[in-house]
């Protein structure tokens, strides 16, 4: 790690992710010299890495991950780690929205959404505080959503696997204290991106470079939870205090 | 020795970087052979007071040896002026040691507080480098405590481990004890000519042409005065009183070494405290009090070497970001790229307290020693400097290519593709450093960032 570009080599589980990839040209911008992406479509793994080669990144390699592989996870990250050098962040980009109406009549589908967005988060995530407490420093960021504070009538089978793993990140977070180890739980409200598209816009539906920013920002503060737009801290914190009745009304819509 | 051993996390002086190690506390020397056979894979660095900037002294998941337990100072031979000194003792319990005999540390850095290990790792230098060189030069032999064992190591037995320890940054061993050679004074005081320059160009003009009849001798720069006033400076020089020189009241006790903490750094400061204004103002009513022509003013030693030691942890003024502290050093011929960094942190207005100009004289054979004839700078940076690390990496370029270095001690942010051009006899080093260490049990922060070691390589 490097005292003033802070982190030198990141790691992007999810690394076909828009949010993942604004992440990592912010971070290149900043000073960052190898990324690893990690993800299931290695081919379009690559044509990311070309990108990032483009915005200054010196190394990128590309390396095979299925969230919903678990059994897989504990190799992966002994991989990732014996790649030569210390790692200082890892970010979980990584998720599926799922289809809201099918997982509400077969139940098969809802658990494939848990699994990979909170199964297969817990699985990794594991393994990656172990390495990372072995360094004795490092950021371990969870992409979390908005939606793991009040799961809506429209999104509730990806709001409870978003929940659940936020909950479990937190829980991280304040085993990490002494360790080094800083663990950041990262809330972006409705983002513009392919998992979004076609989606109709809510108020305060935002960008995957502001995202980007917000994430970069709670490294330097070590945050433990970040919003972004910072905003939904204060949105979020009224819906949880609406009458179930005004919230099940303002939760149909988007 | 606690074989439970703390997690701590821990940072160099500029508060950059933390990461946490288990600490272990030898206090006997066997206690250092027991630490090197049992530590994990991650290794062990020795690590003193923690005066180095950056991650020099630290091992994120290894072992850091805190070696300040061992800092026993053996008998002074007087006909030799040479005492034997254990790693862990300061240059500060020296002086408080010896001056009252009449004898003076050959070497002294900006800060008392520093181990004699740690000088020997670093290869430290001070306001007399131009005319004495760099402290190892007075160290006689090394106790050094390598995984495969103990090794007495001297100039002359066994040289390559000698000097590929001198200046190589704890990475050889840990360094036990050494004998070190002292400088008979016959007063605790300074006589100091201070002289103050318009601009850079006079005072390296000043320091060229006058250094040479002074032992001691270093430049203060006002590094936010920019335009015609660009690196305007303050000259310090001076030697080591005669006892013919002291008033009647100081001839009494001449050797009297009391040096005083005066002020203390509040626990919290808010990271704008160091911001351009304050610093502007800092450094003209620093500029404005300085004396246009001084000469022969008494000083204590104190005063004139370790200004900032008044201040207990001074390190803390630039807040929770911390700061770094760029160190170059390039051949004479070279001035260019000090007039180049000078103006690119005058232009850029870096809030920078002071940047320290100073000539070097004679290196060391030691392979990664920092000092070479010629120039060096030192300038404190804040980290959170906007576009910080792009206008360090294009400094490091010009200063490799005009054959210089920075200093490892200073440093955090290195690229570790720059090691190579910056220090020539790296690889030579590595043969070395892989002969005493076989297996890569010491490692450091440093060692992995810059992949120094063979191990990390």
């Amino acid at each position: 790690m490097n005292a003033v570009i802070d982190v030198e080599t990141a790691v992007i589980l999810g690394g076909n992710s828009d949010i993942g990839l604004s992440t990592a040209r912010l971070l290149l911008k900043q000073g960052t010299r190898k990324v690893i992406l990690a993800g299931r479509d290695t081919t379009r793994l690559e044509a990311a890495a070309a990108d990032l080669r483009s915005h200054g990144a010196a190394t990128v390699e590309v390396v095979s991950f299925d969230a919903a592989a678990t059994e897989t996870h504990a190799d992966l990250v002994d991989d990732l780690f014996e790649r030569g050098g210390d790692i200082d962040l890892v970010l979980l980009a990584f998720g599926i929205l799922g289809d809201q109406q099918r997982g509400e009549e077969d139940a098969a589908a809802a658990i494939e959404v848990l699994r990979v967005n909170f199964e297969g988060a817990v699985s990794v995530g594991v393994p990656l505080m172990r390495r990372l407490r072995g360094q004795g420093h490092g950021h371990l960021v969870l992409l979390s959503s908005v939606a793991a504070e009040r799961p809506r009538r429209g999104n509730f089978v990806y709001g409870a696997s978003k929940a659940g793993v936020d909950a479990f990140f937190q829980g991280l977070a304040d085993s990490a204290e002494g360790t080094g180890v800083h663990v950041m739980v990262v809330r972006p409200g409705r983002v513009r991106t392919k998992m979004t598209e076609g989606m109709p816009e809510i108020p305060f539906t935002t960008d995957t470079d502001v995202v980007a920013r917000d994430i970069v920002a709670g490294l330097r503060r070590r945050a433990h939870t970040v919003w972004s737009p910072p905003i939904m801290r204060v949105v979020m914190f009224g819906m949880r205090h609406l009458p179930r009745g005004v919230f099940r009304k303002v939760g149909e819509r988007g | 020795m606690d074989d439970g051993g703390r997690q701590v996390a821990l940072t160099g002086w500029g508060r950059t970087a933390p990461t946490v190690a288990t600490l272990a506390e030898p206090a006997t020397p066997a206690d250092v052979d027991a630490m090197l056979e049992t530590v994990s894979q991650r290794g062990v660095i020795a690590r003193g007071l923690g005066r180095s900037y950056g991650d020099a002294a630290q091992n994120g998941g290894g072992t850091v040896a805190l070696m300040t337990g061992l800092d026993a100072i053996g008998e002074l031979d007087q006909a030799m002026g040479r005492v034997r000194v254990q790693a862990g003792a300061s240059l500060d319990d020296l002086m408080r040691a010896l001056l009252p005999r009449g004898w003076f540390v050959p070497v002294s850095p900006g800060t008392r507080h520093v181990t004699v290990g740690g000088a020997v790792a670093a290869d430290i230098h001070g306001k007399n480098h131009h005319r004495d060189g760099s402290f190892t030069r007075y160290v006689d032999d090394i106790d050094l405590h390598t995984p495969l064992g103990r090794m007495s190591v001297a100039p002359d037995r066994d040289p390559e481990a000698f000097w590929a320890t001198a200046g190589g940054m704890g990475l050889t061993g840990v360094i036990a004890e050494v004998s070190l050679r002292l400088l008979p004074v016959e007063t605790a005081t300074m006589r100091v000519d201070t002289d103050r320059a318009a601009n850079l160009d006079s005072l390296m003009t000043m320091m060229e042409e006058g250094d040479g009849g002074y032992r001691y001798s270093v430049a203060w720069i006002d590094c936010m005065a920019r335009g015609a006033g660009m690196g305007r400076g303050v000259l310090a020089r001076g030697d080591h009183a005669t006892l013919d020189e002291l008033g009647s009241a100081a001839r009494r006790s001449p050797l009297r070494f009391a040096p005083l903490t005066l002020l203390k750094t509040p626990p919290l400061v808010p990271g704008g405290l160091v911001n351009q204004l304050t610093i502007a103002a800092f450094n003209e009513a620093w500029f404005r009090k300085a004396p246009k022509r001084q000469r022969g003013h008494l000083e204590s030693i104190a005063a004139f070497f370790h200004p900032l030691d008044g201040v207990a942890g001074w390190n803390r003024m630039y807040g929770p970001r911390g700061f770094l502290q760029y160190q170059l050093a390039v051949p004479f011929g070279a001035e260019e790229v000090i007039r180049h960094s000078v103006a690119t942190f005058s232009a850029a207005g870096t809030p920078s307290f002071l940047a320290v100009l100073k000539r070097f004289g004679e290196g060391t054979p030691g392979h990664l020693s920092f000092p070479q004839p010629g120039w060096t700078l030192a300038l404190d940076i804040p980290a959170a400097l906007p576009g910080l690390a792009a206008r360090l990496n294009d400094l490091d370029e010009k200063v490799a290519e005009a054959g210089g270095r920075v200093y490892l001690a200073k440093d955090s942010r290195l690229q570790p593709d720059m090691l190579a051009a910056m220090y020539p006899r790296l690889d030579e080093w590595r043969e070395v450093q892989a002969r005493l260490d076989p297996q890569g049990v010491l490692q450091s922060d440093l060692s992995r960032r810059l992949r120094l070691t063979s191990a990390t390589h």
